[in-house]
């Protein structure tokens, strides 16, 4: 970590590599986004400008159009920086995990809440190169507690799996309610 | 006096003494750990708490806000990360301090700090409630209007070196307000004939895949690191005694923290820059500051722990949020039918002074927490950076999943956790999205309603409040450009492209 040069700096934001390519990919999506104002919000010529619907989305629109060319103008003009490519395949890499939290959103209204949540702090804390049984343990102990305070203390709002209802019903309906 | 009395009757519900109580511990915690942060927490907890009353869940959130920043004072001092964003300054004096061996005192001084700034912002506020409640009947839907307006734009200038940046992520955010079923004459807008788009972007889904959700894929991105910490012996009681040496750098930037927090999106930073600024430049020893000097660490913590108090006046008084985690417990109000603006400081003073004295008690609370469970908490402060990740993912689960149990509210929430991973990556600020989102609800929704009044445009800014708005919206326009004026006269000499605590992970 670079040392502050000074108290300026500290609160100063810099650019870092792969600034142009989302500076670019902005200004392609506000361009895009102006070329649809018609369809997507229609301008009413009988309403007054600031009552009308299509008013705010345009505003917005246009101010993002505006900002992202004059954003893109400041990257381009400045100093090239090195690693723009590595940059982009870490923000690729970090889909990896959105698959894995979908992965994760689909399976729990299927097997249950605790099973899942145990079998995906396990699974994921392999990922994460954890191998050690004191590690793996914590994250089963994480998980439960996960469970046992949100759904069954905080009775937050999330559904029963399909696969408790072929249990005992002696057993079902404590799955059903708590896990 | 019987608004103050009335709002200590509502604390003394045993719910409410457990979320003030869970709130302010876990807010210390969750400070304590570098890469949660007070913001990843509240998206967390935001859905949960709405089957809470009002107060309840306000309070517990308000909990962590207030709390967040004694914890991440720790990290600061004794690692040199910043728990949260805003403890960045306190590294610059706390760390050297540690360096020297001084680790014991600096703590002290932190926590201390912190405490007196609290403390000193809730008085104000106490003290000045009557003054709003004056005030805040004046604000029609013209100078709401303006004060949004004031608030966008500030949030945007604010973000010095990338105002263009800010500018288009405000904007962003203004359309992500605009994308769904219009309300007034049910047009579709951006909508692109999607079903799942007619209902638009749920501001909490939004906030939880920014903050939570991008914090944890950055971290289980990113290698895995173990912070080592240095232990802490003895007791840190001898601040309190120590600060009263310092007793004027402690108020000063406490008045700083409070004025700055008032003013929507501005916040902490700025009261911190103006606060250290202010003590380097009357200090006896300024060639200290930034290797180490109490001084600094004080202005520092004073000022950041005098904001969120400061920060609830807008929300409260104008139902204007003024920085991200304002505008999340916005949502709380709206979810329970109390709507903030001058009829809840009319009509509800006791609510209001009961929010006020949780912040007065959660200062105690924490301060006394801290004195005895130091010691422990440096232990939490080592857990691996991935571990964390993990638990925010899981967490964040429990956060979009419960809201509508929508499969889409995931997919959308994972989407922008990427946005929100590369924004940190860059550098880019998250906070223009979100309070482009609830600004941009205020300002369409107040210019729509203030029209008929307004025949010419003069006629929107004819009463003195809203003239005073105009007059500070066209000064800070004009102080940027004066500031641009400098910069391109004497530009930085070496500006370096590296991370900074500041901009790393939390916003």
């Amino acid at each position: 970590m670079t040392r502050y040069k000074g108290l300026q700096e500290l609160f100063r934001r810099y650019r870092r590599p792969g600034d142009i390519v989302f500076a670019w990919a902005f200004l392609i999506l506000s361009v895009f986004l102006v070329t649809q104002l018609d369809g997507q919000a229609p301008w009413n010529p009988k309403a007054r400008v600031f009552s009308q619907p299509a008013f705010w989305p345009t505003v917005a629109v246009w101010a993002m159009a505006l900002f992202a060319m004059l954003h893109l103008l400041t990257s381009l003009l400045s100093r090239r920086l090195a690693g723009r490519w590595t940059e982009v395949w870490a923000w690729v890499r970090s889909i990896e995990y959105a698959g894995w939290f979908m992965a994760y959103v689909f399976l729990v209204p299927q097997l249950g809440y605790l099973p899942v949540t145990m079998t995906f702090a396990v699974l994921l804390g392999l990922r994460a190169g954890y191998r050690s049984v004191k590690s793996l343990g914590a994250l089963i102990v994480l998980s439960v507690v996960i469970v046992v305070i949100f759904k069954g203390v905080l009775q937050v709002k999330i559904p029963g799996a399909a696969v408790y209802e072929h249990l005992p019903t002696a057993l079902r309906s404590f799955f059903l309610t708590y896990l | 006096m019987d608004a103050l009395l009335s709002g200590a009757g509502l604390l003394l519900d045993w719910q409410v003494i457990a979320a003030l109580l869970t709130g302010s511990i876990g807010g210390v915690i969750i400070g304590a750990v570098p890469g949660v942060g007070a913001a990843v927490a509240i998206a967390i907890l935001l859905p949960a708490t709405f089957a809470l009353p009002p107060l309840v869940g306000l309070i517990l959130l308000l909990g962590i806000y207030g709390s967040s920043m004694y914890g991440g004072a720790l990290p600061a001092v004794l690692l040199n990360t910043p728990g949260t964003a805003v403890n960045a300054l306190t590294t610059y004096d706390g760390y050297p301090m540690t360096q020297r061996g001084e680790a014991k005192r600096a703590v002290a001084l932190a926590y201390s700090a912190s405490f007196v700034g609290g403390i000193i912002s809730v008085a104000a506020l106490i003290a000045l409630s009557p003054l709003l409640a004056a005030v805040a009947p004046l604000f029609g839907s013209r100078e709401i209007f303006l004060a949004a307006l004031l608030g966008i734009i500030l949030v945007v200038l604010a973000h010095r070196g990338q105002t263009f940046a800010a500018g288009m992520l405000a904007a962003f955010g203004i359309l992500l307000h605009t994308v769904g079923l219009e309300p007034v004459n049910y047009t579709r807008r951006f909508t692109f004939d999607q079903s799942w788009l007619t209902s638009g972007f749920d501001l909490i889904v939004v906030v939880l895949g920014l903050f939570a959700l991008s914090q944890a894929f950055l971290l289980l991105s990113q290698p895995d690191e173990h912070p080592k910490a240095a232990t802490l012996s003895g007791s840190v009681f001898s601040g309190l005694r120590e600060l009263w040496l310092y007793k004027r750098v402690a108020a000063v930037s406490s008045g700083f923290g409070v004025v700055m927090g008032m003013v929507p999106g501005v916040g902490e930073f700025t009261a911190q820059f103006m606060s250290y600024t202010y003590a380097q430049k009357t200090s006896k020893k300024p060639e200290l500051f930034g290797k180490g000097s109490p001084e600094g660490l004080i202005a520092s913590e004073a000022a950041n722990n005098a904001v969120p108090a400061a920060a609830m006046i807008p929300l409260l008084a104008l139902g204007i949020p003024g920085e991200a985690l304002t505008a999340m417990m916005l949502s709380v109000f709206y979810v329970h039918n109390v709507i903030p603006g001058p009829q809840l400081f009319q009509n509800q003073m006791d609510f209001v002074m009961a929010l006020y004295l949780a912040l007065l008690l959660l200062n105690v609370m924490v301060l006394i927490f801290l004195l005895f469970s130091t010691g422990a908490l440096i232990r939490v402060i080592r857990v691996p950076t991935r571990l964390v990740g993990i638990m925010i993912l899981l967490l964040s689960f429990v956060g979009v999943y419960s809201l509508r149990n929508s499969m889409t509210d995931c997919a959308v929430a994972s989407g922008f956790g990427v946005l929100g991973v590369i924004l940190k990556r860059l550098n880019l600020p998250l906070v223009p999205i979100i309070l482009g989102m609830v600004l941009g609800g205020i300002m369409e929704v107040k210019l729509r309603s203030s029209m008929p009044r307004v025949k010419t445009p003069f006629d929107m800014i004819e009463r003195p409040i809203a003239m005073i708005l105009f007059a500070l919206i066209l000064l800070v326009i004009a102080l940027h450009i004066r500031t641009l004026i400098r910069e391109y006269r004497n530009p930085p000499s070496d500006p370096d492209t590296d991370i900074h605590p500041t901009q790393g992970g939390q916003q």
